[in-house]
């Protein structure tokens, strides 16, 4: 389990993360999500051992995070990095030595991974003859070779294309499935929605939604209506309890304060024409991200 | 520390395969073995070439004997051809190429030989200066015969004038051995300074491409910034050693082949080269040490590696003053002046080099300047560590040494 504690850091007095407490249970993917400049990056930094936290303590399995750790973690910053003059596979192989993989594991690692993302080909290229996408993989590949216990993705499917975002997720997947832990941030809520069973969203350095993904949908209380209708659906903004209405091509998407209201909204469609659809939603992350952080966002 | 070793033969490994470290290390490699052979490669040109011939128009009749004797004394290349033929036809003949010039002696009316000697350019490297010491040998003799000196009276006439040269100060070193010294000390020193230079800006660079690529980051959360930096220096350092290791075996090979050959002459091969090779590889361990660290923590700051250059400008300017301080050394090696600044780390060691090359100090003061870069090493290495931990996170536009006070800030917090 990684579990932190009161974890504060400061940067000549810029309060980056202030007293984060959150315990990521073992085997499971878990979602930090947060507007840029929330602290997620330095949340990370700070479970690598790169930053120290100014208090607090971070724990993996008991054990305090430090250099000695490195060999269980694997880190995908948001800044992909690697040496653009090096060879995709001596590169590969060097980072998982350096990560306390022996060379010919690490060796034998590589090809694999390079195999399941039809990368084979690219093993004796230089990395900058590579295009973004491959660099991606390259980079993904690079942070999970020598199989740690402990994955943390910054931004994992950015800048890549819908077919290698499937390639990656399934990657994800099968990683979660055979044990590892994995953290990972993104900007693309429907990912988290997708993967997630637990998460948390920061602002400003704090945590300001924490738990499983359908307690904290629940616990939102409000909800979407979706309706398509061939009338004006204008004057339902009249109706109370209705605390938005966004026009779209087929009609509107309600957002409303509480279930109850539904049935008033239902109520009130009768009579005016031919109503194609009328369903309650379960509010988006998306809704509770723009609600919780207060800021738009994407 | 297993990692530490994988990051010490990465980066010497990549860097000894790369073309322009190949290329740099046969290159002067060639070069010393021309520089070293110059000699032989010129004989070999001249072998073809025929014997120069100076025609001699023997005016007085009997001066010609005596002359070429006292000349092949001096110049035993060039011969001296007896002819009777008229100037202009000489002057062609010169022009031609038949001969090198033509000398007319006649004898002046006190009985003493005089010449003329007309070539078609007058230069240092023709035979007018033995011509001229081979007639005053002439005159010398027919003066001394004039006068009716007796046998004894010769001898004394003859004798060469007694003088030598003896330093009184302990530490200074013979005049002789002071000039071999002199270029022996040049030349390695020139390979401290350029060392140092080459490698002190492979590091900066080298750190400033793992951050501008970012693959800082993840070496940073595989290994502790500060056994990167460490094993880094010492990779690069190790490659330098390698490199100064090749060129000196050659230059000591060449010139062990050939122990009397001029190049090994003038530099004094066969007394002291031996014990400045070893105090040249140590002063460039150190010095190498000393700017490298440096050099890492100010690469630690640039975001781009456009920026390098210019945040190494003042280093590289350190070196450059270091360098010329000692290239005045090289002729005042005893001057207060350089004393000092043998003791001050970023001029110790190249200055201090330079006095043991040129002076004979005591060891305690070797052992002294050592002992100070010693210190100084290990002082740059501690902050540099930090200001280096702090550094390689930090990314932006700025690039100032302002922003060691941030990184230092930053590094506190880890």
């Amino acid at each position: 389990m990684l579990v932190l504690e009161e974890v504060t850091k400061t940067f000549n007095g810029f309060t980056a993360v202030k007293n984060l407490s959150l315990e990521i249970p073992e085997k499971e993917l878990f979602g930090f999500l947060g507007a840029n400049g929330a602290g997620k990056t330095t949340t990370f930094r700070m479970i690598l051992g790169i930053l120290k936290a100014s208090s607090g303590t971070i724990q993996w399995s008991g054990n305090p995070v430090n250099y000695k750790l490195s060999s269980k973690i694997g880190y995908l910053p948001e800044e992909r990095g690697l040496y653009p003059k090096q060879k995709v596979k001596e590169q590969i192989t060097y980072l998982a030595r350096l990560r306390g993989m022996d060379k010919k594991e690490a060796a034998d690692e590589t090809d694999r991974w390079l195999e399941q993302f039809k990368a084979t080909e690219y093993a004796d290229k230089k990395v900058e003859e590579l295009s973004k996408g491959n660099q991606q993989k390259i980079q993904f590949i690079a942070s999970v070779v020598h199989k740690p216990e402990l994955l943390i993705l910054d931004e994992p499917f950015s800048g890549l294309d819908p077919v290698n975002v499937e390639l990656l997720k399934d990657a994800v997947l099968q990683l979660k499935d055979s044990g590892t832990t994995i953290v990972f941030s993104s900007h693309r809520m429907e990912h988290v929605e997708e993967l997630c069973e637990n998460l948390c969203i920061m602002h400003h350095g704090q945590p300001v939604v924490h738990g499983r993904l359908r307690d904290v949908k629940r616990s939102f209380g409000k909800k979407n209506i979706m309706i398509h209708a061939d009338f004006d659906l204008g004057f339902l903004k009249d109706i109370p309890g209705i605390l938005r209405v966004r026009r779209t091509a087929e009609g509107a998407l309600l957002q409303i304060e509480k279930e109850e209201v539904a049935q008033e909204v239902f109520a009130a469609l009768q009579g005016r024409g031919f109503v194609k659809k009328f369903e309650l939603e379960e509010p988006s992350l998306n809704d509770i991200f723009i609600e919780k952080v207060g800021a738009s966002y994407e | 520390m297993n990692n530490f070793w994988l990051i010490l033969s990465q980066s010497y490994t990549t860097k000894f395969k790369t073309k322009s470290f190949l290329v740099t290390t046969v290159l002067v490699a060639l070069a010393i073995l021309v520089a070293t052979n110059m000699e032989r490669i010129f004989s070999y040109f001249d072998e073809g070439g025929e014997t120069e011939q100076i025609a001699v128009v023997d005016e007085s009749g009997t001066l010609f004997e005596p002359f070429q004797a006292q000349f092949s004394a001096v110049e035993d290349e060039v011969k001296l051809v007896k002819t009777n033929e008229s100037e202009s036809v000489l002057k062609d003949e010169v022009e031609e190429g038949t001969y090198e010039g033509y000398l007319m002696l006649r004898e002046t009316e006190g009985g003493l030989p005089a010449g003329v000697y007309k070539a078609g350019n007058i230069t240092s490297s023709g035979s007018a200066e033995q011509i001229q010491q081979a007639l005053q040998s002439l005159k010398t003799i027919h003066a001394a015969e004039s006068l009716q000196l007796t046998d004894e009276q010769m001898k004394i006439w003859n004798a060469p004038v007694q003088f030598n040269t003896v330093a009184l100060a302990d530490t200074a070193k013979s005049e002789e051995e002071r000039m071999q010294a002199q270029s022996l000390v040049y030349v390695l020193l020139f390979f401290i300074y350029l060392s140092v230079i080459m490698y002190a800006n492979m590091i900066a660079s080298d750190v400033a491409i793992e951050k501008s690529s970012r693959v800082m980051e993840i070496l940073i959360s595989s290994v502790s910034p500060v056994t990167h930096m460490f094993a880094k220096i010492l990779g690069v350092g190790l490659l330098g050693l390698t490199q100064l290791g090749i060129w000196l075996l050659v230059a000591y090979l060449s010139l062990a082949n050939q122990p009397e050959s001029l190049a090994a002459n003038w530099l004094g091969f066969s007394s002291l080269s031996s014990s400045m090779m070893i105090y040249a590889v140590i002063f460039f361990v150190l010095g190498y040490f000393l700017y490298a660290t440096v050099a890492a923590l100010l690469g630690s700051l640039v975001s781009r590696l456009e920026d390098v250059q210019q945040m190494m400008t003042p280093l590289t300017l350190l070196v450059m003053a270091g360098f010329f301080i000692s290239m005045y050394g090289l002729v005042q090696p005893e001057s207060t002046f350089i004393t000092v600044t043998s003791y001050i780390p970023f001029f110790t060691p190249m200055t201090m080099f330079v006095r043991i090359g040129m002076l004979n100090i005591p060891l305690w003061e070797i052992l002294l300047g050592v002992g100070v870069l010693l210190v100084s090493i290990f002082l740059l290495g501690s902050i540099g560590a930090r200001i280096y931990k702090g550094g390689v996170l930090m990314y932006g536009k700025s690039n100032s040494l302002k922003d060691m006070k941030k990184a230092l800030d930053l590094s506190k917090n880890r």
